[in-house]
């Protein structure tokens, strides 16, 4: 074990990749030997970030499985690879999504079925290597690399307005890291005003940011977190989520949702909150005030939409806005809760977005008001439906209830927010979510059977529920023993919090 | 006596382009004699401009002036890392047009006039050899206009074909009235200073009084015949329709070559005319410019408009040919601004595009040229579902134009890279954001090519059978678009050693 251990992670990076080159090699016509292989690389890519995760020492600060070598001599960027706790969910909820999304779509991808686990694949590799860098540049080239492969899943395998949906999602993402380019530049040429050499490096940029003017580090934290607040998407950014995930496959939406979305949230964590530390503190008040607007209209707006997958699409909207929200408080409690709340909301709405895919690939239409009494003919649906969509509400004993209480309790502790209000008004979206969902679930499920088309709808087959297990189990997990995962990431907080509360300290002594 | 014993002396260092004028000569020749042969004509062009490179590498830089004048110290020539550089990325694009023009339908077509096409075609590269060299007004304004007078041809030489005809006609009246401005222009220089060479341009303008206004007004022109060159707003005007008009092998060599060339030129001759010596300030490396002519200023506004306009006229465009044409010049305008920074940084940063946009835009040009050779049109709506088509021809077309667009791990994504970074660098923050502004409109151009091909239905009867050739032409194309993407350290260490202009 030891000797693998320094190139752990990198296998983990550029498994998928390799697969996907593998797969290349296949004859398109075998339909089966294709799927099957994307299967087992994303499986044995699972069982490598387990290794991981079993490896991982929770007790030792900083970062660890890091790599490190020399990639452009001359502009002192390397490949600088490593993981704390974050990372390591984080990591770990890509590899363990992927595959169930890839076989959700085992029998509704019929057409360029090779094309599409390519980009899968790909995509795969682009998404773990942003949880792992730990230099800005190619921090940012995972980060672009991903966009191309979610691009054409969107545009080729979506729904009918998928091209539309894909360009808007290309462009709005596109405007966003471009910015954050301009921003990572930028730092890099600070550091050759301080350290005298031009340099990407997170760990020595953080110490270069420190001692820029208060200006330009409210510029660069503005480029970072715009950038960062689109693929939230933090609001008024949001209106390519609902395009995207409508017209998007069902695995792309799991994707989109469970881990694409995560790279935003990430990335305020990382890199918005460490590098600028005193300025996420000034804005945090005006960063927790947009995270409530976000979470109350985006509830609001699930509330009235009467396609399914919509309003999920919304209620994300919703759930990322108390993720942002728990970052900014600035507790242990609402940091971890915000951390737990990205895996909830990936494995919970992943869920959602299954089932709601599964009954569309049965009856091709997602509009509630085609439904109503189903648990009459799929109750296997309408329990899984159920124990997912009260996992989503948050109630206790389920994963969300965990999330949502430590970033409310966090959030009424914080000390650098200092009002109970912004409490308040968060726990309101928690009421709100209980409304669209019940209420969407009531309408579906619940009810006569009127609509004659819904009477010979066939229940979950084996393979569907095969993929919903793993989740359901995660989620009853983390709702009564969040420990196995929150103890991972503890100290990576602290350390996050410690930082920037140092900071602050300076502050108010200058 | 003396002065004979200069030119040998002086030829010695003149290999390069002996061979080119050789090259041109023999393929006159040999079409006289040997009107049959299909492939005689090309082969041998390749064989000329191999030399011609071979004679490149080989042959050193000469320490001084080449055909001194006979004044002390200055003369009508030099031979630079910073010309050399230029010659390669020319010569490549030489070689690269002759390889497609015997896959080319277009040329392969009309058999009457194929052996001027490959004369004037090494006639063209010979011209651009010495507008990169030339260190005097005199010959600059002769290779310039050698380059014109060649291009003119070769843009109208499909001439049965209306829009080609046309093509060719506009750019003579553009490209005359450029050369015109510019000559005036060079008058007047030549009425200030007395003299024609740019190193004594700076010697008088730095040592004596002159009229400011005069100047701004010689610099602008002699500017602006240099931007027709590489099409900067607002000389830009004949690029779409010559590009759209011209055989797609000749558009291909204009948008890379003679654009090279023009840039060559525009910053030896500002660089060398305009900074003054003695007070550039060695420790922040930067030049400082003789008072009168700000032409960093001006250079900025040029280049925003340049790649605004290129970036917002590419948005309309339907056809294929005029979309690459608008973003090639918008191409030019990104280059441009490395240039306003007076700063080496700045020159290395057009130095490592120019290298990357060599490979990136001859490749579109050569997969569209493909394509519309078997599809008979380069109209963006036919490309619909030619992803399934055509897949290796419509992927390689993606890579391309995605790295057009600079998005990584591609080459494209390096060359805005450095050029970012060296304008951020020297505070020209505003102008990197208008050149990552400009970059996400042209995402969006970009893109919906490939959204056609790939995310629509296919229409068409459309079929392709590949060929080898069409492969490894592309492959060699492809391979250091993608590789520079990620391994750009040779690309950079070369560029770092061809920023030195003579005499700085």
């Amino acid at each position: 074990m030891m000797t693998i251990k320094p190139y752990l992670l990198s296998t983990v990076i550029f498994f998928p990749l390799f697969g996907s080159l593998i797969l290349l090699f296949i004859n398109k016509e075998k339909k089966n030997l294709l799927k099957y292989s994307a299967i087992i690389i994303s499986l044995i890519t699972f069982l490598l970030s387990l290794f991981l995760f079993f490896e991982y020492r929770e007790n030792q600060l900083g970062f660890q499985f890091i790599t490190k070598f020399d990639w452009i001599k001359g502009l002192n960027i390397s490949y600088h690879i490593g993981i704390d706790g974050i990372s390591l969910l984080l990591i770990l909820l890509t590899t363990f999504i992927t595959p169930i999304a890839l076989l959700s779509s085992w029998e509704n991808i019929t057409h360029n079925l090779k094309e599409y686990l390519f980009f899968f694949l790909v995509l795969e590799t682009g998404m773990i290597g942003v949880f792992a860098s730990l230099d800005l540049f190619l921090f940012y080239i995972f980060w672009e690399a991903m966009l191309i492969p979610m691009y054409f899943i969107i545009g080729i395998w979506g729904g009918e307005n998928r091209i539309y949906a894909a360009v808007k999602f290309f462009l709005y993402t596109m405007f966003g890291s471009l910015l954050m380019l301009v921003a990572i530049i930028a730092l890099g040429v600070s550091a050759m005003d301080q350290l005298g050499y031009f340099t990407t490096d997170y760990l020595l940029l953080k110490k270069v940011a420190l001692n820029l003017p208060h200006s330009t580090q409210l510029i660069m934290f503005i480029a970072f977190t715009v950038s960062f607040a689109i693929k939230v998407p933090l609001f008024p950014f949001h209106t390519w989520l609902p395009d995207a995930h409508v017209e998007a496959p069902t695995a792309g939406s799991v994707i989109l949702a469970g881990v694409l979305l995560k790279m935003g949230t990430y990335g305020l964590l990382r890199f918005s909150l460490t590098l600028f530390p005193q300025i996420s503190i000034e804005l945090a008040p005006t960063m927790s005030i947009i995270a409530i607007i976000g979470i109350i209209y985006g509830a609001l707006v699930a509330m009235v939409q009467p396609d399914m997958k919509k309003l999920i699409a919304y209620s994300s909207v919703s759930h990322l806005g108390f993720v942002v929200l728990g970052i900014f408080a600035f507790t242990l409690e609402s940091q971890q809760g915000a951390l737990i709340q990205m895996i909830n909301h990936g494995l919970s709405t992943g869920a959602l977005f299954l089932l709601v895919g599964m009954i569309y690939d049965k009856r091709h239409t997602r509009m509630i008001s085609e439904f109503g009494g189903l648990a009459r003919v799929v109750p296997i649906y309408a329990t899984i439906l159920l124990i997912v969509s009260l996992s989503s509400i948050g109630l206790p004993g389920l994963n969300g209830f965990i999330g949502e209480f430590l970033i409310l309790l966090g959030t009424f502790k914080s000390s650098v927010l200092n009002s109970y209000w912004y409490t308040v008004f968060a726990a309101t979206g928690v009421i709100f979510a209980a409304v669209y969902l019940l209420w969407m679930y009531q309408r579906v499920i619940f009810g006569k059977l009127e609509n004659p088309h819904n009477k010979d709808l066939k229940d979950l087959n084996k393979r569907e529920i095969g993929l919903l297990v793993p989740i359901i189990v995660l989620i009853v997990w983390i709702g009564i023993y969040p420990s196995t995962f929150l103890s991972k990431s503890e100290l990576s907080i602290k350390e996050i919090l410690k930082e920037v509360v140092s900071s602050k300290i300076e502050l108010i002594s200058k | 006596m003396d002065k004979l014993g200069n030119i040998l002396h002086s030829l010695n260092f003149f290999y390069p382009e002996i061979a080119l004028t050789l090259t041109f000569f023999i393929l006159l020749l040999v079409d006289l004699f040997f009107r049959k042969s299909k492939h005689l004509l090309p082969v041998l062009s390749l064989i000329g401009y191999v030399i011609t490179g071979y004679f490149s590498f080989t042959t050193p830089n000469a320490s001084g002036f080449l055909f001194s004048t006979g004044m002390a110290n200055v003369g009508l020539y030099i031979t630079d890392s910073f010309a050399f550089y230029f010659k390669l990325i020319i010569l490549l694009s030489l070689i690269y047009t002759v390889l497609f023009s015997i896959l080319s339908k277009e040329i392969n077509e009309s058999t009457e006039n194929r052996g001027e096409y490959y004369a004037l075609l090494a006639s063209f590269g010979l011209g651009m050899f010495l507008l990169t060299s030339s260190t005097d007004l005199i010959t600059i304004y002769l290779a310039f206009e050698m380059v014109s007078l060649s291009s003119y041809i070769l843009a109208g030489f499909t001439r049965k074909v209306p829009r080609s005809a046309e093509a060719s006609l506009k750019y003579i009246i553009f490209g005359a009235v450029a050369s015109g401005v510019m000559i005036y222009g060079i008058s007047i220089l030549y009425g200030l200073t007395g003299t024609t060479n740019i190193y004594l341009i700076n010697f008088y303008l730095a040592n004596q009084n002159y009229n400011t206004l005069t100047l701004v007004i010689a610099g602008l022109m002699i500017i602006g015949g240099f931007g027709f060159k590489i099409s900067m707003a607002p000389f830009h005007f004949w690029t779409p329709d010559v590009y759209e008009g011209a055989p797609i092998t000749i558009t291909a060599v204009l948008s890379v070559a003679s654009k090279a060339a023009g840039f060559a030129i525009l910053i030896r001759f500002l660089k060398v005319a305009f900074v003054d010596y003695a007070a550039t300030n060695l420790q922040a490396s930067l030049w400082a410019i003789l008072p009168g002519f700000q032409w960093n200023d001006i250079l900025a506004v040029l280049s925003v408009l340049t790649m605004t306009l290129g970036n917002l006229a590419a948005l309309w465009q339907n056809n294929l040919k005029r979309m690459l044409a608008y973003s090639s010049i918008a191409h030019a305008g990104y280059m441009l601004s490395g240039f306003v920074i007076l700063d080496n940084q700045g020159i290395l940063a057009i130095l490592i595009y120019f290298a990357i946009y060599l490979f990136m835009n001859l490749g579109a040009f050569f997969i569209v040229m493909l394509i519309s050779d078997k599809l008979g049109s380069e109209d963006i709506d036919d490309y619909t579902g030619l992803g399934y088509k055509a897949p290796f021809l419509t992927v390689s077309l993606t890579i391309f134009l995605v790295s057009l667009t600079g998005i990584p791990p591609t080459a494209g994504f390096i060359a805005k890279l450095y050029l970012f970074a060296a304008l951020v660098n020297t505070g020209w923050l505003w102008l990197a954001l208008v050149g990552v502004v400009n970059s996400v409109i042209s995402l969006y151009y970009y893109m919906r090519v490939v959204k056609n091909m790939f995310l629509r239905e296919s229409i068409s009867t459309y079929e392709q059978k590949i060929e080898l050739g069409h492969v490894l032409i592309s492959f060699s194309l492809l391979i250091p678009t993608l590789v520079f993407g990620v391994y750009f350290k040779p690309l950079i260490e070369l560029a770092e050693k061809s920023i030195r202009i003579f005499g700085f």
